[in-house]
Parts: structure tokens; sequence; C-alpha cells
């Protein structure tokens, strides 16, 4: 496996990038400075160095995913900074951001994520697939092709990013840390691949980051950076031979500055004195954990002493993640046991905690924290003294080299630095156990030798029992003993000299390779007969013939590569639909249903203190109608103040004494009435109905005292209710409440769906691949275009046949502008999108800014020309004021297109409106 | 459980939304713009209701009764033909149209009795009962005027002396204005946590807590304390400076008790937003489930229409909303003047249900996390 045999050959004299005084900066952190270089074309070119050097920062700027600030970026024989040469390039660049699996979707199975890679590259199908099954073929993924992303080792993630960087056979490929966290075996068959692709496509240039130095020694051409800058540039003969030491690690090492290689020195751990092995500190027997169906851990055995060091290796996904969940009481085991000091592991046991320090595989410590205020909160959590907080702080700072950042957000820093925070904090508490997942993936050299001296120290002179995992072989070989892990179960457990022994002559890395291999052979043979297996045909993609579809604005079938993509999420994820279909059928009950703007039973009682027939007969006419119920009478004003103030009476009528006698007689008599004003609208009922009963009694005292010639009216006001004759709130109300879930539901999707690709990473994708703006904003909507319009149906078809809403207008010109209306309303979730980058904040920015003017400004209670001010202004413009108005004329009023034309040329005008702010605010590069 | 560990944690979710500005503008927004504009903009009463007259008698008793309508309760009547009245109202230009026949006045000396027609759009219920009550009774004294020019008829000299308590005006801008603090503050305290939950479990970094020394119980306290007080802050301030300062909403009772229910109100909203969160897997999932729970807690609180006239399931469910006990809390105590004695069991359901919230969120809680 030598990568650099079929380098110089291919090498041409014009570099693929070229960079002139490049510069960047994230707030007041200087992540690159200056860097002037060309970069030869034809080769594999590794950037090395430490942690935060900027290595991430520069590839992102070649991929063109990030926002350049000073200086230019040739790639290609182009500015990348300018936006038509991005363009025209990008279909020739493949980049691979840091980061396991970072640009896949995990949900999706590995046949579709290569797919909507080639579809939005603009392959058809027929070169679509024959790609794929060559691509698969040659990773040695075809057999997993249905399996989904997520559900990969750290390997096969890394494998499949690869093919869909290559989907479209790029001139430059862009490779960030492709290996880290990856397993030997995964890491030795990922160069292999390599290789072989560039044997196939000798012009194809490689840029690749990297941590290993033994996978930099086989490159062909070098740049050391550090600090923002580069320090050489060379073969790594060149630059052995410059530096006149004889590995890579040393040469870069003299290559730095002074003042950082001082203090460096090669880690040696004292062996462990003997005696102290029946003093276990951590113990698993026979310990077994099940997700379902699938057992992750399988009858785990282990006994850890004090102070050992001990090393989990196996490949991604084989269950040392889980084992060490059990072992910290995150997770139950499902059979078996785990002891820590002898006792069994209790998740409420706060004193075992104490003595625990755990360090797990993604970072997880508060990115909305510095790092200083990261340590000091966990510093406190653990108890520490409050006096020694400060100096541990300090301390940790410094044994973790991480003083010149300590004010800095984690989020700024890269992975390296971010590890070594997950350390500090790990051990601020001094514990007696450190358990730690994968701690020193993604860190350099530099730093992890560093690290393994804080550990040796501490297991040797401080007794701490160490329990780690790692990919390094050469932190393996630094373990007192190692177990291998593969597929739950613990294939080994010795020294790791007695492991190399065995199985490898002597190579701890050949040993592991080999067990794996056998592991692996065994497994494969199982699922091989299990998955058919697809038989590629003959590989004869090379056309570029959909290239020149990058250049243009509009390809369908980028957009549809989202849209089916969204789609598959959708129907991955049955919770989100169902709640979203059935969901807004509930809403649409409880809300046509509980919405009731007749106002009856409401509560009065009386005061009388006249008591006679007459008063009584006026009570009744009250308390006889539907919309009053009468309650115990009112004893005094006192009692008359207690009840209205605590919100028993709406209404308390006090009818004088003497009443009886002065109406008999015809003098003038008052009766007073009081009505609770605290809620208006419901005062305004109270009041109209008691005036139309007083003034009923009156006429009928009037026919009594009179006779039937005083009533006849001197006209008549006939009252029509027109659309609703039956005035039944549900008619209504339903129709109107349609249009409030088809905004707020919509929306929301609409919004999560684009921030939760910024928030999980995945966004890369729309940076550096063809896909323009528009393609990626309809492609997003579609399908929730599609959810809300069987929404829609489902909706409308509950509001006839459920509620008994008759329908009288027309259903077509209903459904155009319900389709409308929907397109309108995801559009507003994407433009409400391009302003957040938290979901949070896009949460309640959704529900900001569609419930309030939904319920509020369009309609649904007040007509909007009742609004005053501003939200009449919002009333006039917000499009579900309109399409409340279709709604109703619609349903009720049995209206047709042609009744409806401002309406509809409102929402025919939001959507270009609308669309327009979305493609002007959404970003197609990282800033 | 130890208060300080709860502290510390309430201060980090503090720092927290410090450094999310977008998150404080909105929060911001939400306690100040939104709340004065839509308390601006609900009618007060009936206000500018649109009619339209239909006059096919162009007589003095028709001019007289189209003069008499004028805002604020409606619009300045537009004239229109007939022939317009019905397509007019189906496109919602118009909630009313009186017709008045011709040769109405001449019917009306000669007492036979002439019909004048109202149409209403009933499929706007707020106004269509009120504004048909106003109409009438302002045609018919309009009429009885102009008829008592031409004879004398003696009504009953009974009064009805009805005075609307608490807010004399019916001013629906005051209540208008409470309401809407209410909905910014559920909000906001159910999202805030909810969804701080969620992006923990979906950054890890919940996990790295509990290997801590510290309980989920510590963990949801200490969101509940910070995030309450963010909100009780900013309704405090919404409430002084927006609602009593800007709004110049006249309260009659006390503030500081209506702020204490408050902070009980916040203990059940938070608690509610996080066992939303325990019980959603993402946060897509989250936001759907916070929607369906928003939705029918803001409509059905009796803050929109009132209880009375919900139908009685519906008002039996109710009851387990924090909403209904905070908005009955919120009326007697901000505009009845109700004292402690009136509102306990407002303040003790409130307290029942973020408990009951809170526990059942507390048992599921490491579920939650696989």
């Amino acid at each position: 496996m030598n990568v650099a045999s079929n380098g110089d050959q291919s090498a041409s004299s014009a570099p693929v990038i070229r960079l002139e005084a490049v510069g960047l900066s994230y707030d007041r952190t200087r992540a690159l400075d200056g860097i002037t270089l060309d970069i030869p074309a034809g080769r594999m070119v590794g950037l090395i160095g430490p942690d935060g050097v900027g290595k991430s920062s520069l590839l992102s700027l070649i991929a063109g995913a990030r926002a350049i600030q000073e200086g230019r970026v040739h790639v290609l024989g182009g500015d990348i900074a300018d936006a038509a040469h991005r363009r025209r390039t990008c279909p020739q660049i493949a980049y691979m951001p840091q980061g396991l699996g970072k640009n896949l979707y995990p949900t999706l199975s590995v046949f579709e994520n290569v797919d909507f890679f080639g579809r939005l590259f603009g392959h058809d199908r027929h070169e679509r697939e024959e790609r794929i099954q060559q691509l698969l073929k040659d990773t040695g993924l075809a057999p997993f092709i249905d399996r989904p992303a997520g559900k990969l080792s750290g390997g096969m993630k890394q494998k499949l990013g690869l093919c869909c960087a290559l989907i479209h056979d790029p001139d430059l490929l862009i490779l960030d840390e492709p290996t880290t966290g990856v397993d030997p075996l995964s890491r030795r068959q990922f160069w292999e691949l390599i290789e072989t692709i560039r044997k196939d496509r000798p012009g194809m240039s490689v840029i690749v980051a990297t941590a290993y130095m033994e996978e930099a020694a086989r490159f062909d051409w070098l740049v050391a950076m550090n600090d923002g800058r580069v320090l050489a540039t060379g073969t790594p003969a060149e630059l052995l031979r410059q530096t006149g030491a004889d590995n890579l690690d040393a040469a870069f090492i003299a290559l730095l500055p002074q003042e950082q290689r001082r203090g460096y020195k090669e880690v040696v751990i004292p062996p462990r004195a003997s005696g102290h092995d029946d003093d276990i500190a951590i113990e698993a027997e026979q310990l077994t954990v099940r997700f379902g169906d699938f057992t992750a851990v399988d009858h785990v055995s282990f006994r850890i002493a004090r102070g050992e060091i001990f090393g989990f290796l196996g490949s991604n996904g084989c269950g040392k993640t889980t084992t060490m969940k059990v072992l910290t009481g995150l997770l139950p085991a499902s059979e078996g046991e785990a002891r820590l000091f002898g006792h069994e592991v209790d998740p409420n046991d706060m004193d075992v905690r104490r003595r625990v320090g755990y360090m797990s595989q993604a970072f997880s410590l508060y990115s909305e924290l510095t790092i200083r205020q990261n340590l000091q909160l966990h510093a406190r959590l653990f108890r520490l003294a409050p006096d020694t907080i400060d100096g541990r702080v300090r301390q940790m700072v410094e044994d973790f080299d991480l003083t010149d950042v300590i004010d800095a957000l984690p989020d700024a820093l890269p992975l390296g630095v971010r590890q070594r925070l997950s350390l500090a904090v790990a051990m601020i508490h001094a514990p007696d156990i450190l358990i730690l997942d994968e701690p020193t993936s993604g860190v350099d050299p530099v730093a992890r030798d560093g690290f393994w001296q804080i550990l040796s120290d501490l297991s040797r002179r401080d007794n701490v029992t160490i329990f780690v995992s790692t990919h390094f072989m050469n932190e393996a070989e630094r373990c007192d003993r190692i177990s291998l892990m593969h597929a739950g179960k613990v294939m080994i457990s010795d020294t790791p000299a007695g492991i190399a022994e065995r199985r490898g002559g002597g190579n701890l890395e050949e040993a592991f390779v080999a067990y794996l291999t056998d592991a692996i052979a065994a497994t494969d043979a199982r699922e091989a007969r299990a998955t058919p297996h697809v038989t590629p045909e003959p590989a004869a993609a090379k056309a570029h013939g959909a290239m020149h579809n990058a250049l243009s604005f509009f390809d369908p079938r980028r957009m549809f590569a989202y849209t089916q993509r969204e789609a598959l999420e959708l129907r991955r994820d049955p919770i989100r639909a169902t709640l979203a279909i059935l969901g807004s059928l509930i809403l649409m009950f409880v809300m046509g249903y509980g919405i009731n703007m007749d106002v009856e039973n409401l509560s009065f009682a009386v005061m009388d203190r006249d008591d006679t027939t007459i008063s009584r007969d006026y009570v009744l006419q009250i308390a006889g109608s539907r919309y009053f119920t009468e309650l115990a009478p009112i004893t005094d004003y006192d009692d008359l103040d207690r009840r209205m103030r605590s919100g028993e009476l709406s209404l308390a009528i006090e009818i004088p004494p003497g009443f009886g006698r002065d109406v008999a007689r015809g003098s003038e008599v008052q009766i007073g009435a009081w009505v609770d004003g605290a809620m208006p609208s419901r005062a305004e009922t109270v009041r109209s109905y008691v005036q139309a009963m007083h003034a009923t009694w009156l006429t009928q005292r009037a026919r009594q005292l009179l006779g039937n010639a005083a009533t006849t009216g001197d006209y008549q006001l006939e009252v029509r209710f027109l659309y609703n004759p039956d005035i039944r709130s549900i008619v209504a109300m339903a129709p109107a409440v349609i249009p409030i879930l088809l905004l707020i539901i919509p929306a929301i999707l609409a919004t999560l769906s684009v921030v939760r690709e910024k928030e999980l990473g995945s966004i890369i994708n729309f940076y550096v691949t063809p896909v323009t703006r528009i393609e990626f904003l309809l492609g997003k909507q579609l399908p929730y275009v599609a959810l809300a319009m069987l929404n829609f149906f489902l909706l409308t078809a509950f509001a006839v046949f459920a509620f008994g809403v008759p329908f009288r207008g027309s259903f077509v010109a209903f459904m155009a502008a319900a389709l409308l209306y929907v397109v309108i309303t995801t559009a507003m979730g994407l433009v409400i999108s391009s302003f957040m980058t938290s979901q949070i904040a896009a949460i309640f920015a959704t529900a900001l800014l569609t419930m309030i003017p939904a319920t509020q400004y369009s309609g649904l209670v007040d007509p909007v020309s009742s609004l005053q001010g501003a939200g009449a202004i919002i009333g006039r413009i917000y499009p579900t004021a309109h399409f409340v108005t279709i709604t109703r004329g619609t349903f009720s009023k049995g209206l047709d297109f042609g009744d409806l034309t401002g309406p509809f040329v409102a929402l025919l005008i939001t959507i270009p409106v609308l669309l327009g702010l979305g493609v002007l605010f959404l970003k197609k590069q990282a800033n | 459980m130890r208060a300080g560990n709860i502290i510390q944690l309430g201060v980090k979710e503090l720092r927290g939304l410090l450094r999310d500005p977008m998150m404080l503008g909105l929060i911001v927004y939400a306690f100040t713009v939104s709340i004065y504009t839509s308390s601006r903009a609900q009618p007060e009463t009936l206000n500018q209701a649109a009619l339209a007259i239909v006059d096919e008698d162009r007589s003095p008793a028709a001019t007289r009764i189209i003069t008499a309508f004028s805002p604020p309760y409606f619009t300045v009547p537009r004239l229109i033909p007939q022939s317009e009245m019905m397509s007019r109202m189906d496109a919602g230009l118009d909630t009313f149209a009186l017709n008045i026949p011709p040769n109405f006045q001449r019917d009306l000396l000669a007492q036979r009795s002439p019909a004048i027609q109202l149409n209403v759009d009933a499929t706007r219920m707020s106004q269509a009962f009120t504004g048909s009550g106003y109409i009438q009774s302002i045609v018919s004294d309009e009429v009885s005027e102009f008829l008592s020019r031409y004879r004398s008829a003696a009504p009953l000299p009974i009064d009805l002396a009805l005075r609307a308590r608490f807010n004399p005006e019916l001013n629906k801008g005051w209540f208008g204005a409470i309401n809407n603090v209410i909905s910014s503050v559920t909000m906001l305290s159910i999202i805030l946590t909810g969804a701080a939950l969620i992006r923990e479990r979906e950054h890890g970094t919940i996990e790295h807590l509990l290997v801590m020394p510290v309980t989920p119980f510590e963990v949801m306290a200490s969101k509940i304390w910070s995030m309450g007080l963010v909100v009780l802050v900013a309704a405090s301030v919404a409430l002084i400076f927006i609602v009593q300062g800007l709004l110049a909403v006249r309260i009659g009772g006390s503030v500081p008790l209506f702020l204490f229910g408050m902070a009980l109100y916040l203990f059940a909203t938070t608690s509610m937003g996080i066992f939303l969160a325990t019980s959603a897997g993402t946060m897509p999932q989250f936001g759907l489930l916070l929607m369906l729970v928003l939705m029918p807690l803001q409509m059905l609180s009796g803050a929109t229409t009132p209880r009375e006239s919900m139908p009685q399931i519906i008002q039996d469910i109710m009851l387990a909303a924090p909403n209904t006990h905070f908005v009955i809390l919120a009326q007697a105590v901000l505009f009845r003047g109700a004292g402690l004695t009136v509102v306990w069991p407002q303040f003790a359901a409130l307290l029942a249900i973020g408990g009951i919230l809170f526990f059942v969120s507390l048992r599921r809680f490491r579920q939650f996390l696989r």
C-alpha cells in the first residue's frame, strides 16, 4: 500500500490551487494569517499540523464552503470568490468535511445517500445507478445498501462519505481528517480505496488534512502548518532531510517554533508495581445490553484493578460506548452486573459519581459557555471547595494548554482543542476512576502525548483507574491491558505485547487487523446470504454529459433531489408526519367544537327587594331564557360585591322596594343591573340580551295594560342572517380554523427542515454542490406542500362530514386557493429559517410570527375591517386573512373564482415575494 | 438534591440565553411590540362594523336613519344600489346591509308598518349579534323620534340602569392586553424549557450532566427557575411599561398578587415544557407537539371566548390546563380586584397541575435519554 507510487508520474506543472495572502478571523481569533502557497496538481497532498492551526478553515475556503475574507484563492484556474466560477467548478470539486458522516443523512439508506448526491450533480437515472453500484462494490458497501447511514460504523460512514464525494468524478478531492475516529482496519481499507481511485483517475488532485503522521508519510507532498501559517512544504523525504529527523512526528516537532517545542518529551509510562491486582475498581460480569432486537453488548466480562490503565479497542459501533455508558449509570444493563469499587452501579448514588470522571465520544459540553465558564460550572457541580475552584481551574487550563482560549466559546475552536477541554472537565474533580471514550480522536500527536503523560501520572502516582477506548495503536500499546471488541463481544483481553505476540508477530496493529478480519469474514458470510447480491453492470460511467447543467440556474433534477430526500426523511420519521396530520384533525375538532360565539348559560342572581308577583315575573323573564342560569339570590350589597369579584356572577339585578306598586301605578321606577366588564366581549353580549329582554317585558306589560293596539310596531325590521341562517358557531368557525392549521403546521415543518440542517451540519452539501438557492428552497418546500395538501383534504372532509358544515361554493376554486396558500405558508417558514441558526429560536419565531397574526389579525373572530392600527395593516397583507375570505366564501357563500379575484390576486402576488425574500436571505456560503 | 447545583445549572441556562441574540430579540419583541400592536388592533366593543345601506326611499325619514350611523361603532355607511348588495356581502366587504324600501316614509306615516330589511353576514359571529342589536336600536330610536314630531305616545316609565363593573367602558383593549401578556408568557415558557432540554439531549450535554453528582430533579428544577425567572421579569416589565404605561390600562387589583400567581403559572407551564420535551423525540416533533398543545390552550382557556359557552366536556377537559386557571385568576385579580381569599382555588390548581407534570416528567427522565 504505497500511495506515493503513482504520484510523481501524474504531477503536472500548473498548480491546482494557488493561495495569495489568505487570512481568516473568527471574531477575535485569527485562524489563518497571510497564507501564500501553490499546491501542485495531480498529487496526493497532505496538510499536517496540530489542532487549531487552520487546516479545516483552509480546506473549507478552497472548497468554496466558506466566504473568503482576505486574499485570493484560485482553484482550478479561477477565483473561488467569484460566484460564477464557483458554480462552474463545483462539479469538479468534492469536499468531505470533518466529523464522522457529517454530510450524510442518518435516516437515509446507503443507496439513498449516494443517490441524492448523484441527483444533485444532475446524473440521469441510468448513469446514477451504474455509478452507485460500481462505487459501492469498490468500497465494499454493496452488502449494506439498504442500511440507514446512521447505523453504519465510523469506518463505513467515511467510506460512504467518500462514495458521495466521488459520485461526480471530481478533479479535486478535498478530505478533512477522513480517518479520524476510524479503526485501523477501516483506515487501511479507506486508503486502499483512495489508491485504487487514483489509479483509475490519474489526473485527480487529492488534498487531505490528517492528524496521523504515518498516513502523511505516504503522501506525495506535504504542507506543515502551525498557528495559521505555513511552516514548510515538500515531499516527506524533503521534510525529513530538512529537519534531520527519522520520522515525520519528530520532523514536525523540529519544525515548530522554539517555545512550542519546549516541554515536549517522549511519553514513558513506568511499569505498574505488582501486588495490587485484587483491589478491583471496575468490574463487569456477563454484561448485556439490548436495544429492541439489537444486542449492543453481548455478555461482556472484565475486571480492572485500581490504578490500571485498561484499553478498549474495536471498530466503531462494536459496543464500547454502550459498555462505558452502563458503567457510568447512563444506561441500565439488560442482563449481568457492573460494579464500581465493589458496589453495583446505581444511577442514584451521588457519592460514586463524584469519584468517576467521564468523557463521552462526541463533544458534550456547553457550547454557549466559554472554556472558563465550563470548567467553573463543572467544578461547582462536583462540589469542589469554593476557595479551591479558581486554583484548580487554572491548573487544568495550564495542564491542557488552554490558556490562550480560556475566554473563547467552544464552537469557535477546532475539534482537538474541544477534546482537550472535555478531558479537562472530566478530570477537574480528581476522580478515582476515569472513563474516557475515544478521548484523543482528532487530537494532534503533540497534544496526545501530553495527554498520555497526564494519564500516566494519574495512574502511577495517584493510583487512578483509567478505562479508555482508542483507535490509535501507539496509545493501545501504552495500556496495561487491552480488550478487543467486535459486534458486542470481547474477542480477547491481554497485555498489548501478549496480543501482538499471539497474532501479529509482534505488531499490535497487524494483530488487531487479523482479529477483525476474521470476525468480519464470519459476519459478512451471514449478511451476504441474507442480502440479495446485486450484480453490477460493467462500469462505463465516464461521461460528463450532465455537467453542463451545473451552469444553469434551475435544474428540476437537482430540485427534485432535495424533494425526494426531504420526503424520504419525512417517511422515515412517521411520528412527525402522523403528528402533522392527526394533530391538525384533533386541533380542528377541539377548536371548531370549543370556540363558541353563542354566549349561553351566563350566571346571574337577583337581589329582589320587592318580592311581589310583578318583580318575580320580571326575574322569570330572564331566568327562563336559555342564555341565563339563575343562582342563589343575592342577600345584600356585600354579597353582591363579593360574588361579582370572584367572577361567580356575570350579571346582578337589583329590584328596588315598591317595584310592583310603582309599575302598577305607572310611576317612575328604576331597575339596577350590573354586568361583569372584565371580559368585554361577554359583557357586550350580556348587555344586549338584558336590554332586549327588558324591552320585551315592557311590551308585554303594555299589552296587558293597554291592549294590543299599543303594540303594533310603527315599522318592522326584518333581520336576515345570511350564509349561516341557523347562526351556528361551527359554520363560522370551522372554515376559519382550516387556514390557521394550514399555516402553522406547514410553516414550522418547513422552518425546521432548513434550520435543522444548519444545526446538524449537513447544510454543507448545499454550500459545495451545484444546487442553486431557488432549487434548494423549492425542493425542500415541495414535500411539505404535498403534506399540507393532504391535510387540507382531510380537514375539509372533517368540516363537511363530521361537523356538518355545508359546502356551497366551488370546490375547485377552494382547492386552487389552498394550493397557493400552502405554497405561501411553507415559503414563510423558509424565509423565517434563513434568519435562524438554532432550532429553539426557529420554533419560537415561527410560533410568534404565525400564531398571533393568524388568530388575531386574520378575521377569525374580529373582521379585518374592524381592526385598528398596525394590526389593520397586518390584516390587509397577511395571507391568512385573504385565505379566510376565500374559505368562508366558498364554504358558506357559494362563491366561485370570479367572485374572489381580489384575494386570489393577493395570494398570487405573495408567492414570488416570499420566494424572492427566501432566495435573497439564504446564504450559499458559510461566513 | 442540592440547592447549589440547582443555582449553578440555572445560571448556566441564563448565560446560554444571553449568548443567543436572536432569541433575546424575539423575547423583547414578544413582550413589547407584539403585545402593543395586538392590543391596539383589537376593536373596542363594536368597532367600524362595515355597513352598507340601500336607500330606495330617499325621504327625510330614510336620511335620518342613514345619518344616525357613524364611527366608531360603524363605518360611515356606504350608499349602494340594490344590485350591488349581495355581491358586496359575498366578497366580505360589508358585514351588514340595510335595505330601506321605496315609499318607506309614506307607509310609516300612514301607519302601514313598512318593513326595513337588515342582511347580516352570520359567518362573522362576533359582530353579527351585537351589531344587529345596535342597528335595531338605532333605527328604532330614529323612527320614534321622527314619528314623535307627528304624534306622541307614552311608553312605560320603567328604566333599566345597566352598568358595567370593573371596566365601565367595556374597553376590549384592557382585557386584550392582559390576554396577550398571558399568551406570550405561555408560549415562551414552554418553548424555553422544552426546547432547551431537547437541545441538551441532541448535543449530548444532558448525558454529561447525569454522570456527575447531579440528579434529574436538579436539572429540571434549574431549568424551571431560570427560564421562569426570565419570563417573569419580561412579563413584569411588559405589564408595567407596556400595559399600564403605553396602553394606559387601568388595573384595579394588586399587581404583586398577580405576579405571584404568574410565578405559580410559570411553574406549571415550564413543567409542561419539560413534559412535552420528554414526550417528543426530536426537535421537529417537539415543534409540532408544541403547536398541538399551545393552540387549544390559547383558544379554549376562556380568554378568547367565554368558558360558559363551551360544551361541558371541553370545559371539564380545560380544567386540567393551567391557562384556564390563570385566565380566571388574571381577570379576578387585575380587574375585579379580588384578593387571595377569592382566588386561592386557582393558586392551588396551578400548583397541583405543575406538580403533577413535574413528577411525571421526572419519572420519564432517564427513559427520555435513550
